[in-house]
């Protein structure tokens, strides 16, 4: 946390490969060569490169794609896994129908 | 690295980056300083969403009908960002006599100053969104208002205000303010670090009260959580931004298909604070009852994400805008509570100019820091 970091440091130009069509994040169709590109936009961070591209942020909350995408974005920064926090897991666990999350009071109003 | 740079900008959320971007445009040498590890990590990443004129306090309105005239319908494009912006009208829905007062005296301190929004009653309200229940039996239409998506603006203006040149950087938190020979000049960062400018823009949220203290500047605001949800994408109903008379909830359905959602439960100010905002148990599901009663048919909907944000309150409701007679060389841009995103291009712009210039093409007189006075 609060590790200063300097957002001009080079880190090389964007060279595509050609694996950049691969899809990494599937609940949002999001692409290997989409997150390397964000991060030379200057998307350093897991919590940035999800807020600017949407990976992690669909059904499955990034259960399936965080671990990829934080290697990915280290590769591309020229650091170490280690080095990136991983961005916050929110509330529910598991997607929740409004009707049934609405129920939370005992006596309330019901609705389903 | 120079840290010695024309303006010091402190606070890298929407404000702090659109204010760097206008800067260097016109040819400003600007450091962004982020105290947090993320750029728009506090209220720019974590509110509704609103691109909003009507509902405002009259001294605010000039500024963001501004920012809806020149800035927002190009946004995308100058950013090269996706942003979202839709401009399909704002209604802010009422179902009891009181909310009809409330809205109708919103109206017409609006109009006023010459917004173009009118009261309209529940079958026109369903006519414009068919999908509202019986329940609603009026609100305000503001044809011009509309909404964007805040991640991807804000991290758009610092993508291409870093593309052109501004040093940002985060993790540098600042604990302090000193003057030289009289006027603003030093930042100091808990790492130990001194940044200099020749001026020194404070755009840190309510965490700017603390840094303006060290140099005599006390701005009055508090911290106050506001909380949000999001749904799993549905079908495209309807492209309007929605309000209530009473704040119940406010949101829009985004481009990804996904609602996103903003409301509170009534024990904001009580609920547990350890300094991080975490989200309050009761708040999602009483959001969720909110919905159901406005939107029957989202009641199947999933939520799939909660979150918790600080906004900025200031004591009157408007931001903190423009210089500080006592300290040379500083600008305030803060105490926005928890409407900054809307007026987050005009209100940048204009201090640019401000900065640049000396002048600006709207009015700040209403926004300034020497406003406020005691009650007797």
């Amino acid at each position: 946390m609060n590790t200063i970091n300097d957002r001009s440091r080079e880190i090389g130009p964007f060279v595509s490969g050609v694996d950049d069509d691969m899809l990494i994040c599937r609940c949002e169709e999001i692409t290997k060569g989409e997150i390397r590109k964000a991060v030379h936009e200057g998307m350093w961070t897991m919590t940035e490169i999800r807020r600017y591209l949407r990976t992690g942020m669909g059904l499955c909350q990034g259960q399936t794609c965080a671990k990829l995408v934080k290697g990915i974005v280290a590769r591309e920064l020229g650091i170490s896994p280690a080095e990136l926090e991983p961005a916050a897991s929110r509330v529910p666990m598991r997607p929740i129908e409004m009707r049934i999350f609405a129920n939370e009071t005992e006596g309330g109003q019901d609705y389903e | 690295m120079s840290r010695t740079a024309e303006v010091v900008v402190i606070g890298g959320g929407i404000i702090g980056c659109a204010i760097s971007y206008y800067l260097v445009q016109k040819g400003v040498h600007v450091i962004c300083l982020e105290g947090s590890d993320h750029i728009g990590n506090g209220g720019s990443s974590r509110n509704g969403g609103g691109v909003r004129q009507s509902g405002r306090d009259p001294r605010e309105l000039p500024l963001v009908m501004y920012g809806i005239k020149h800035f927002w319908p190009t946004l995308s494009e100058e950013l090269e960002t996706d942003c979202e912006y839709h401009q399909d009208g704002n209604l802010r829905l009422g179902k009891t006599q009181k909310h009809k007062q409330i809205l109708t005296e919103l109206t017409e301190r609006a109009v006023k100053v010459g917004l173009d929004v009118k009261m309209i009653d529940g079958d026109e309200v369903r006519r414009i969104n068919p999908y509202l229940s019986e329940e609603v039996t009026c609100a305000s239409w503001c044809p011009t208002d509309g909404h964007a998506n805040p991640l991807t603006t804000t991290l758009g203006y610092y993508k291409t205000a870093r593309k052109k040149g501004v040093h940002f950087i985060t993790g540098e938190q600042v604990v302090e303010l000193k003057k030289v020979k009289g006027a603003l000049r030093k930042v100091v960062c808990a790492s130990g670090n001194i940044y200099e400018g020749e001026t020194v823009v404070l755009a840190a949220g309510y965490e700017s009260r603390k840094i303006a203290e060290t140099v005599g500047i006390d701005i009055p605001m508090q911290s106050a959580m506001l909380e949000a949800l999001v749904t799993e994408a549905q079908p495209h109903m309807f492209d309007q931004m929605l309000g209530t008379a009473e704040a119940d909830f406010y949101g829009h359905q985004t481009k990804h298909g996904s609602f996103v959602f903003g409301g509170s439960s009534g024990l904001e100010g009580f609920t547990k604070d350890n300094g991080t905002p975490i989200c309050y148990a009761k708040t999602a599901p009483c959001i969720c009852r909110g919905i159901i009663r406005y939107f029957p048919n989202l009641a199947d909907a999933k939520i799939v994400r909660t979150w918790a944000g600080w906004m900025d309150k200031c004591a009157d409701g408007v931001p903190v805008l423009g210089k500080v007679a006592e300290v040379p060389g500083l600008v305030l841009a803060c105490g926005f509570t928890g409407h900054g995103f809307g007026i987050a291009p005009a209100a940048a712009h204009q201090l640019a100019e401000l900065i640049t210039t000396g002048q600006t093409t709207v009015d700040l007189h209403d926004l300034r820091y020497d406003r406020f006075h005691a009650k007797i």
